[in-house]
C-alpha cells in the first residue's frame, strides 16, 4: 500500500535519476572542460592585473570579489546564530 | 567541561606552535601557495581549538572572552569591506586591485613566475581581514558550544 508519501518520494527519485543520467550523458571528458574566453582571459593575464603568483587566489579575491564577500556574510550570519542561539541557552 | 589529562595537555603544547604556524603561513602565503584567508583560518581556528579541549572551557574562558572574539570578526569583515570600498576611491569600482604596479605595500609584479611576497596588491591584506575573521569565527562557535555544555554540566 503506497501512500501520498511514496508516490511524492518516487516520482522526485524518477527526475532526478533522468537529470543525473542526462548529465553525466553530456559531460565532457575527463581533462577537456569546455573552453571559454574568459578562463584564457585570466590565465593569460592574472599576473600582470594583480601580480598574484596563485590563480585561484586572483579569482576569488579580485575578478570574483563579490562571491568572497558573500561567503563573508554567510561566515559572519552563522556564527552570530549560533552565538545568539547558545547564549539564550547559557542563561 | 574540564581540561583532558596531563599526557593530552603536553602533546597539545608540543603541537600547538606548529599548527599556528602553518596556518599563519596559509593566510600570509595565500597569493602564492594553494591556500588563503579561509583555509589558513580554519587551521589556526582548530588549533584553538585544540587548546580549548586539552585544557577546557573554564581556563580558557579566563584567556579570552566571547565578545573579543565577535569583535575581532566585526573587524575582520571591516577590514574586508574598507579594502573593497578603497578601491572606488582609488581605482575607480569596487573590489579593484589599486595597489598591484605601485611602490607602496604589496605592489610588485611577479616577472616570469617567480614567487615574490611583495606581490599581489589588495589580495595579502584581503587575505588577512578573511582570515582573521575565520579564526575568530570559527572559534567563537566552538567556543560558545564548549561554554554552554559547561553550564549546563553545572546545573546539572
Amino acid at each position: 500500500m503506497m501512500t501520498k508519501r511514496d508516490y511524492a518520494a518516487v516520482g522526485f527519485l524518477t527526475i532526478t535519476t533522468v537529470f543525473l543520467v542526462f548529465s553525466m550523458l553530456l559531460i565532457h571528458p575527463f581533462g577537456n572542460p569546455s573552453e571559454s574566453a574568459m578562463d584564457q582571459y585570466i590565465i593569460d593575464n592574472t599576473v600582470e592585473e594583480t601580480g598574484a603568483n596563485n590563480g585561484v587566489t586572483s579569482v576569488v579575491f579580485d575578478y570574483r570579489g563579490f562571491d568572497t564577500l558573500g561567503e563573508a556574510t554567510v561566515l559572519f550570519t552563522a556564527v552570530a546564530g549560533v552565538i545568539m542561539i547558545f547564549r539564550r541557552l547559557k542563561q | 567541561m574540564n581540561g583532558l589529562s596531563k599526557i593530552v595537555r603536553t602533546i597539545a603544547n608540543i603541537t600547538f606552535p606548529f599548527v599556528m604556524i602553518f596556518g599563519l603561513y596559509v593566510i600570509a602565503h595565500g597569493h602564492l601557495t594553494p591556500g588563503g584567508g579561509f583555509q589558513g583560518g580554519a587551521v589556526v581556528a582548530s588549533g584553538l581549538a585544540l587548546i580549548l579541549v586539552a585544557y577546557g572551557s573554564k581556563w580558557v574562558s579566563t584567556k579570552i572572552k566571547e565578545h573579543d572574539l565577535s569583535l575581532l570578526e566585526s573587524l575582520g569583515g571591516l577590514g574586508f569591506i574598507s579594502v573593497a570600498f578603497l578601491g572606488i576611491i582609488f581605482g575607480g569600482v569596487f573590489f579593484s586591485n589599486f595597489l598591484v604596479g605601485t611602490d607602496f605595500l604589496f605592489g610588485g609584479i611577479p616577472i616570469g613566475g617567480a614567487a615574490d611576497f611583495n606581490s599581489g596588491g589588495t589580495l595579502p591584506l584581503m587575505n588577512f581581514a578573511v582570515g582573521l575573521k575565520v579564526i575568530a569565527g570559527l572559534f567563537a562557535i566552538v567556543f560558545v558550544m564548549a561554554l554552554a555544555i559547561s553550564k549546563k554540566e553545572e546545573s546539572a
